[in-house]
């Protein structure tokens, strides 16, 4: 005989450390589906709310400024899937989610194009001077002293892509509609694409005007664009960072900058978020803007999609959708 | 040619200014406060005149200047020219077009970025300190939006090659239906600010297209859309696009060219969802020097009977 009465559904749970930006959009949304554990909300440590609350939870929603490290992780012993809102993966222990079987997915290239457009805008903000004339407007100094100083032309610039992940791809694909010759440099070469590849991001600064950073932060990507490469971009480069802080060594380009070694940068990253260095806050060829180049509407819909995609899917026991080889 | 007069109209380039001054006999015409008495004095031994998109030869310059012969524009557009008249008294025309073309094309979409991706405001939100306390606001993605372009001449067309690499879908209004053109034609301007997302002007001024941005048209592209202008201030009706701005009726507007310039409405200052830049399509040294050598080799080509490079009377 059949059941008649509904067996009640158990609402599968999630464990989130500290609310990533998009959570106060995502959970509304999703409070019927998922019973989010709150840790921050606790007044307990939350070593302790761990070992109470969450040895039995097997999903995690992660930002990418929380640290999920093997000390985290050894409180979860139930844990198999973290699930982070970034493209970026260097808040998380890697190598111990592989040894342990937990399956990590991110928000894979779904924000690649909105990444793309920024460093663009960014670019071009730096070249055609697009900000500091709008400041000039507002103070109103066009009448008294009269025209702008000239920018520089994009057209014919050599760009250099230094990561040829998604995101690199689409700002290759935007810079090449402005007339610029694109070459790159990248872990191995890429056999889909014809831009000259260089071996390294000293060579690749040497044969271009505009180096934009594209690539993940790993061991290796760390201070990659160091005095040297900076040198060999020379003072009429320009650097774009819509990456991480940590890919260039901060203090040199800002010396760099301010010392007039390279001609400008237009950044969206920096090695200790939310601090700036103060010196770029004088200068007229530098365009900063807050770790944004994410953050449109349509990213928000789509990264709230994905997210219910990937825990549904992984409550479900299907492949998730955006899984990251790790 | 020494002994040429050449009248630049209005302070323009410090290169250009002083190749006029190297080659020909040069007047500044803003050094003569007393216009009329220079011109009687000088006005026989002029035979050029160099202006730009703020000053040119309009019908009481020309009269004034019976050995007027030619007009070599610092500019693509003509609207400070009295074209009808310098046809009727055969004083030839030139401008700048196609080295300009590729620099307001990169400024259109720098506009159309700086507007939607509020980089402007972002660059100020760190400047000022304001990260410390929370994230950024979210913003309105370029990608795959819709751009309506008013006007498909040489500039249209490179911003549509370039929007098209984000993705964009293009639309367009024109005098005529272009037959060779792949985007989709709207035969009023209403319905092109009414299908698109993104509405961009880049067309000549002429008696038909100013204010072609009137109300209806701001009202049009309404609250979710932005307005980019490079083409002329004159092509908006701007008091009434302050308004629109003001009230929220118009979602942003990135604008290079105003009414009045220098002069700049200051309620806009205040805006977050505008910016605004001091008519810098050009500005490039690449693109002002390449205008330059195209303004002195007219002259040259008119004054040595030879074929003029950029004619356009």
């Amino acid at each position: 005989m059949e059941n008649q009465n509904p067996v009640p559904k158990v609402i599968p749970k999630v464990l989130v450390l500290r609310p990533p930006p998009v959570f106060r959009f995502f959970e509304p949304r999703y409070l019927d589906k998922f019973q989010f554990l709150k840790a921050w909300e606790s007044p307990i440590p939350t070593e302790e709310f761990l070992e109470t609350h969450a040895a039995s939870v097997a999903a995690m929603l992660t930002s990418g400024f929380n640290r999920i490290t093997a000390d985290i992780l050894r409180r979860l012993p139930s844990l198999r899937l973290i699930v982070t809102t970034s493209a970026g993966l260097d808040h998380i222990d890697l190598p111990e989610c592989r040894r342990r079987g937990i399956a990590v997915a991110s928000a894979g290239s779904i924000f690649s194009e909105d990444v793309a457009d920024a460093a663009v805008g960014l670019l071009l903000d730096v070249l055609r001077r697009v900000t500091t004339a709008d400041r000039y407007v507002r103070a109103g100094l066009w009448p008294l002293n009269g025209d702008y100083p000239l920018g520089t032309k994009l057209g014919g610039k050599r760009v250099g892509i230094i990561g040829l992940g998604n995101i690199g791809l689409e700002v290759a694909k935007r810079l090449e509609a402005f007339g610029c010759s694109i070459s790159y440099t990248s872990r191995t070469k890429k056999a889909s694409v014809s831009f000259p590849f260089y071996q390294t991001a000293i060579e690749l600064a040497a044969n271009c005007d505009i180096l934009v950073i594209c690539c993940m932060l790993t061991d290796q990507t760390r201070h990659m664009v160091n005095k040297e490469v900076l040198k060999a971009l020379g003072k009429e480069g320009v650097v774009i960072n819509i990456a991480r802080g940590g890919v260039i060594d901060e203090k040199e380009l800002v010396r760099c900058l301010v010392e007039g070694e390279i001609a400008g940068a237009g950044l969206d990253a920096y090695e200790r978020e939310p601090e700036v260095p103060k010196e770029l806050f004088t200068l007229d060829n530098v365009v900063l803007s807050p770790h944004c180049a994410v953050f449109t509407d349509e990213w928000l819909r789509n990264l709230c999609e994905l997210l219910a995609a990937n825990f549904e899917a992984f409550f479900s026991n299907k492949p998730l959708i955006s899984p990251v080889a790790i | 040619m020494e002994a040429i007069g050449v009248l630049m109209a209005c302070p323009i380039m410090p290169y250009l200014e002083e190749e006029l001054d190297r080659r020909f006999k040069l007047f500044r015409f803003w050094n003569f406060p007393h216009k009329k008495e220079f011109l009687k004095e000088h006005a026989h031994s002029i035979r050029a005149v160099v202006g730009n998109a703020f000053a040119g030869a309009d019908a009481s310059l020309i009269d004034a200047l019976p050995s007027l012969e030619i007009v070599a524009s610092f500019s693509v557009g003509l609207d400070k020219v009295d074209l009808v008249k310098c046809k009727e008294k055969g004083i030839r025309v030139t401008n700048t077009p196609d080295v300009l073309t590729e620099d307001v094309a990169d400024l259109t979409i720098g506009l159309i970025l700086a507007t939607l991706r509020r980089i402007c405001e972002s660059d100020r939100y760190v400047r000022s300190g304001l990260w410390k306390m929370g994230d950024f606001k979210l913003t309105t993605k370029f990608s795959g939006k819709t751009v309506g372009i008013i006007g498909l001449g040489r500039i249209g067309l490179a911003i549509a090659k370039r929007a098209e690499a984000f993705g964009c879908p293009i639309s367009y209004y024109s005098r005529t239906k272009k037959t060779d053109s792949t985007y989709k034609y709207f035969p009023n301007v209403i319905e092109l600010a009414s299908n698109c997302n993104i509405l961009v002007v880049a067309c000549p001024l002429t008696e038909e297209t100013r204010h072609i941005i009137n109300q209806q048209v701001i009202d049009a592209v309404g609250p979710k859309g932005i307005l980019i202008n490079i083409g002329r201030g004159p092509h908006v009706d701007e008091p009434g696009l302050v308004s629109a701005l003001l009230e929220g009726r118009l979602g942003g507007a990135g604008l290079d060219v105003f009414e009045h310039e220098p002069e700049v409405p200051e309620q806009l200052f205040g805006l977050d969802n505008v910016v605004l830049t001091p008519h810098i399509g050009s500005g490039t040294v690449e693109t002002r020097t390449a205008m330059a050598d195209l303004v002195l080799g007219n002259l040259e080509a008119h004054f040595s009977n030879k074929p003029l490079l950029t004619p356009v009377v």
